[in-house]
């Protein structure tokens, strides 16, 4: 039972590439379950949630079962 | 990855050629244009805009990075909205992803119609678009190892041209 968390840019830096938490997976097990600077860096409104590949409007409102994939994105730096 | 679109716009059915790809491995922005040209024997005109992978002082390597499941159909979706805009017999967007050398291409933009003004400005739109708004991570290798690369406020300005 369990949810991947995929981090992209810098954030990878912080708290590697993939993490698997436990499902179910809400905002605060989330942070929760991140490195003291990851929790930071994430602590940008900038930075977007996608669940299973679509932006949420809320971070806040997220619920990932068992088998999602969560994406933590940093601001783009452009192509 | 050739895909016909069919775009309705004031009223009249426009069909465009697309063919957005995200590559892995280096390629040639010439060989590109001339399949792509070939696929819009009636275009008017094709603007072309390569980018490149900028020689600049303590820069060994360029790496983008990027996230399937948003990446390209992002870029497919940007792909929509200038098709939607312009009137363009076909748009080519390819995008580099992975680590590139410097003077290496990074991204090919063509986009092909009856008349020069909709070629150019669609090329350009969609290269304001790819560069401040699209799914990808940017870091640079210098002599004392990788850093990130953080959005420029002059990227921004350039999309806000467009409204």
């Amino acid at each position: 039972m369990s949810v991947t968390v995929v981090f992209l840019g810098r954030l990878a830096d912080l708290a590697g590439a993939e993490q698997m938490m436990e499902a179910p997976l809400d905002w605060a097990g989330l942070l929760a379950g991140l490195p003291e600077d990851a929790r930071v860096a994430i602590g940008d409104a900038r930075v977007k949630l996608a669940h299973n590949g679509n932006l949420l409007s809320d971070r806040e409102a997220l619920q990932a079962q068992n088998g999602d994939e969560v994406a933590l994105l940093p601001p783009v730096s452009g192509g | 990855m050739v895909m016909r679109w069919r775009c309705f716009r004031q009223s009249a059915v426009v069909e465009a050629v697309t063919d957005i790809r995200l590559l892995e491995t280096g390629f040639s922005p010439g060989r590109g244009l001339g399949k792509f040209a070939q696929q819009v024997p009636e275009a008017g005109g094709i603007a072309s805009f390569v980018g490149k992978v900028r020689a600049d002082d303590g820069v060994k390597a360029l790496e983008l990075s990027h996230y399937e499941p948003l990446t390209l159909p992002g870029m497919q979706q940007l792909a929509q909205q200038t098709i939607g805009r312009w009137q363009l017999d076909g748009l080519l967007m390819w995008h580099r992803v992975g680590i590139m050398r410097p003077n290496a291409p990074i991204v090919l933009v063509s986009a092909a119609a009856r008349h020069r003004r909709d070629a150019f400005e669609a090329a350009d739109f969609v290269m304001d678009h790819l560069k401040s708004d699209a799914w990808f991570w940017k870091r640079e290798r210098r002599d004392d190892g990788w850093h990130w690369i953080d959005p420029r406020a002059a990227d921004h300005d350039d999309l806000a041209r467009w409204g």
